[in-house]
């Protein structure tokens, strides 16, 4: 629905290009789209107009470097500032000398304090802990019982008991105990922040239990009132850390960016997913990345890292944009693309690919139909596919298991493509300057600005 | 991204190999730039020093908190205006700060970008033509402005008296939005008028959800249909409806498992229980999505995907009597037609009232 920043600045950087110090106006123009996308993305207002204008005072008059284009700069500059902002110090899960140690969550309603509670005890299950649960939310109807479907998947032992949530938190505490656990996470009742007397039983509740780690559950999809919210729990609670719920959603998630900025307390986990060990310790650059829109870069870029050789991939490109690239090239770079994971993952991740590519499926056996043609070929036919006539079509579609048409459109498509790709490299349509070392050797502008903000920092 | 534009364009059913090769073509171009822009690393991040910031927030006197009632409830955070626009009610002309302030009252209530900016570009045109001079008027002619785009909505929940077999409300929204606690309010608030209540808890996914909803049944006094836990949420609707017809009940309350729009599988599944539900004697209509006050930008995008999986008829506000304004039900009303039909106040049972848009948008400034 939102625009990627890095397509919404594509048309304010082509401006700014080929030009060695940033004026006041190229960098207003830029910040303007920054401003938007933060605020598509739910970061606070203030926090927005606070992150712009640190951006500005870093980014007026700066030289560029050599590496860089000023938009890149730009961008990197801004990706640079929020996983300044979003990381610093991270949360360090320490235990209490005396067992247990006491975990609250706390939450409005529908954040998904009952789900983090028991990933987390999963968590502490990982590291080797012996996690008990506290079903002290007696409020909404069924929500004990939420928890002990929950703590029985995990096998963690849960205590509720009904009445009052403070005194079965204290039971509670007592039971671990006696049972020599050595973590409490105690759960408690959605609350709104304006809500004084509900405010008021959860710090009864913090008092009787004296948790080691008070986390608040924010919900990813949280808008402006995310800091309002962290600002009355921290108020009453002292928060330790943050837990960020539903990040496997499509929102931007801005509100990590407003409450990390306001409290100054960690976000210490990221919740990621249905199942309970969908649950992870917080990345503050990839979060980022997300917050800007730029697809998840990071992982992307991390892969490519793994399964690319610079020399073999540069000599393919130049290849492919004099129009020499063979079917035998191709089915190279089909097993390296192989390599970084399903393709629609890949697809999915990568910045600016049009939407119809990455709406559509490729199933995995179509890879390997595709492999298996070109594998029932001759060394000659993948260099010159127009060899490839109707008797050699059949023996091809015999060997690899599919139909004469199956062929042909690998052929035909391949053939295609071909001519597209030299009229690009002659045109230059992928990219100014050719082959030679070139950092942007056919890679687009946009491409080529997320990636430097990406690279930047490594 | 010219290249691959040009390879999408020309999608049709067989293009796989046309897309494997597209790919490949990017991604080594890819996999180029970060073999060689990785030896460039210029490694100038900054650590950020901790910048205090000041939030203006809505300051509330004890005398307001006080106030209990239903409509109280929804008033106590909004009778006086602050922060942004108490600001520009205090200058004696209209200036940028003005336009500013205004601006972030209605960002910081959620309504977005693209709304704030399209709501106030016919008033800048009254203010340079001098039709308003005042801050105050400004004000006011964008609260009524805003209200005037609120007011060709139907809001009334579609009963069909004619249709003797149930009618059937289904219930949809992402994790945790209140669809559970929604319907219980549902059921009472159905019930008073006469109707007679059914509840098929269509959320087999979640832990406990059918006791959840149980309860609500208890309370209400409705009946109830369940499945088994993990169980296919079509085939509980289906059953709950077929009760319902046999047992002559006038509506049928639909929970359905909280799911992220993105997740095509579950939307998917979403449809299939929407399909079926119009199967068993009765018929859907009313598609209710819950969103949660506090809900972001990303609100709307819940919106259009929810829509296009079941046809949604309504929104649900809830979780109204916090200190979030849920703006973002004006982008979604506005933008994609769909009538914000309830608003939830509350946790108890009464406080599920009808969406009153003149309070809603003076709420946005407050």
């Amino acid at each position: 629905m939102f625009e990627m920043l890095s397509d919404r600045l594509g048309g304010v950087l082509k401006g700014l290009r080929n030009r060695g110090r940033l004026t006041e106006s190229d960098v207003t123009e830029v910040l303007a789209e920054v401003r938007t996308a933060l605020l598509e993305a739910d970061v606070n207002v203030a926090v927005v107009r606070d992150v712009i204008e640190r951006i500005r005072v870093n980014t007026v008059g700066a030289t560029t470097s050599t590496a860089l284009n000023p938009g890149q700069q730009i961008i990197k500059t801004v990706n640079d500032e929020l996983v300044a902002m979003l990381g610093g110090e991270t949360l360090k899960i320490t235990y209490a000398t005396h067992p247990p140690t006491v975990v609250l969550m706390a939450g409005l309603q529908g954040s998904g304090k009952t789900t983090s509670a028991a990933k987390l005890a999963s968590w502490f299950k990982s590291q080797g802990r012996q996690p008990m649960l506290v079903g002290a939310d007696l409020q909404r109807p069924a929500a004990v019982e939420q928890l002990r479907v929950l703590g029985a998947q995990i096998n963690v032992p849960v205590f509720s008991e009904p009445g009052d949530p403070v005194v079965t938190a204290k039971l509670g505490l007592a039971e671990a105990q006696r049972l020599g656990k050595d973590v409490l996470i105690v759960d408690t009742a959605g609350r709104l922040a304006i809500d004084t007397e509900m405010m008021h039983q959860v710090k009864e509740i913090s008092q009787a239990v004296q948790p080691k780690f008070t986390f608040l559950v924010i919900d990813a999809m949280t808008g402006q009132d995310a800091v309002t919210v962290a600002k009355s729990f921290d108020e009453t609670l002292s928060i330790d850390g943050v837990i960020l719920s539903k990040l496997d959603g499509d929102a931007r998630g801005g509100a990590a960016l407003s409450v990390k900025h306001v409290l100054g307390k960690p976000i210490a986990f990221a919740s990621t997913g249905e199942k309970l060990d969908a649950f992870e310790q917080f990345h503050p650059d990839r979060m980022a990345s997300r917050i800007l829109g730029m697809g998840d870069m990071l992982t992307l870029i991390e892969q490519a890292e793994k399964v690319f050789e610079k020399e073999k991939a540069e000599e393919t490109a130049a290849k492919m944009l004099e129009g020499d690239f063979t079917l035998e090239d191709f089915l190279e770079q089909l097993q390296q693309l192989k390599k970084m994971g399903s393709l629609q993952s890949v697809m999915g991740m990568m910045p600016g690919i049009p939407k119809e590519m990455k709406n559509a499926e490729i199933p995995d056996d179509q890879v390997k139909r595709t492999e298996a043609i070109i594998y029932s070929m001759t060394p000659q036919e993948r260099a010159k596919p127009e060899l490839i006539d109707g008797s050699r079509r059949v023996r091809i579609s015999k060997g690899s298991g599919t139909t004469v048409a199956d062929v042909n459109r690998l052929v035909k498509q391949f053939t295609e493509m071909k001519k597209m790709m030299k009229q690009m490299g002659g045109k230059g349509m992928l990219g100014g300057k050719r082959g030679k070392g070139s950092a942007s050797a056919g890679m687009s502008d946009d491409l080529a600005a997320a990636l430097g903000s990406r690279l930047g920092p490594r | 991204m010219l290249a691959l534009e040009i390879f999408a364009q020309q999608s049709s059913a067989d293009t796989t190999p046309r897309i494997l090769l597209a790919l490949t073509a990017f991604v080594l171009i890819f996999g180029i730039a970060v073999v060689v822009m990785g030896r460039r690393k210029s490694g100038q991040s900054k650590v950020a020093d901790a910048v205090e910031i000041v939030m203006p927030t809505a300051t509330l006197d004890s005398s307001q908190v006080a106030a209990v009632g239903v409509r109280e409830k929804l008033s106590r955070v909004r009778s006086t205006f602050s922060g942004a626009v108490a600001n520009a009610l205090i200058r004696s002309s209209i200036t940028q700060e003005t336009w500013d302030e205004l601006e972030e009252a209605l960002l910081r209530a959620d309504v977005g970008v693209a709304t704030t900016t399209r709501v106030l570009a016919p008033l800048r045109d009254l203010v340079k033509a001098k039709k308003i001079v005042q801050p105050s008027e400004l004000l006011a002619a964008l609260q009524s402005e805003m209200t005037a785009q609120l007011s060709n909505s139907a809001r009334e929940l579609n009963f069909d008296l004619s249709l003797n077999a149930p009618n059937i409300w289904l219930v949809v929204g992402i994790n945790g939005a209140g669809k559970t606690t929604t319907i219980g309010k549902l059921s009472a608030q159905q019930g008073k008028l006469g109707r007679t209540v059914l509840m098929a808890a269509g959320d087999t996914f979640r832990a406990a959800a059918g006791d959840q909803l149980e309860t609500w049944a208890q309370r209400t006094g409705a009946e109830i249909v369940r499945g088994d836990d993990g169980g296919d949420p079509s085939s509980v609707v289906f059953d709950g409806v077929a009760r319902a017809t046999a047992k002559k009940i006038d509506l049928v309350l639909a929970d359905t498992a909280g799911r992220l729009q993105n997740n095509s599988n579950l939307m998917e599944e979403l449809t299939k229980v929407r399909r079926v539900a119009d199967k068993g004697g009765g018929k859907v209509t009313e598609v209710l999505l819950v969103i949660d006050a506090t809900t972001g930008q990303n609100g709307l995008v819940q919106a259009k995907q929810f829509s296009l999986a079941t046809q949604v008829t309504g929104v649900v506000l809830t979780k109204l009597d916090g200190s979030a304004k849920g703006g973002i039900v004006f982008a979604i009303e506005t933008e994609l037609q769909i009538p914000v039909k309830l608003v939830g106040l509350g946790e108890t049972i009464d406080d599920l009232v009808a969406f009153n848009a003149g309070e809603f948008v003076a709420a946005l400034f407050a």
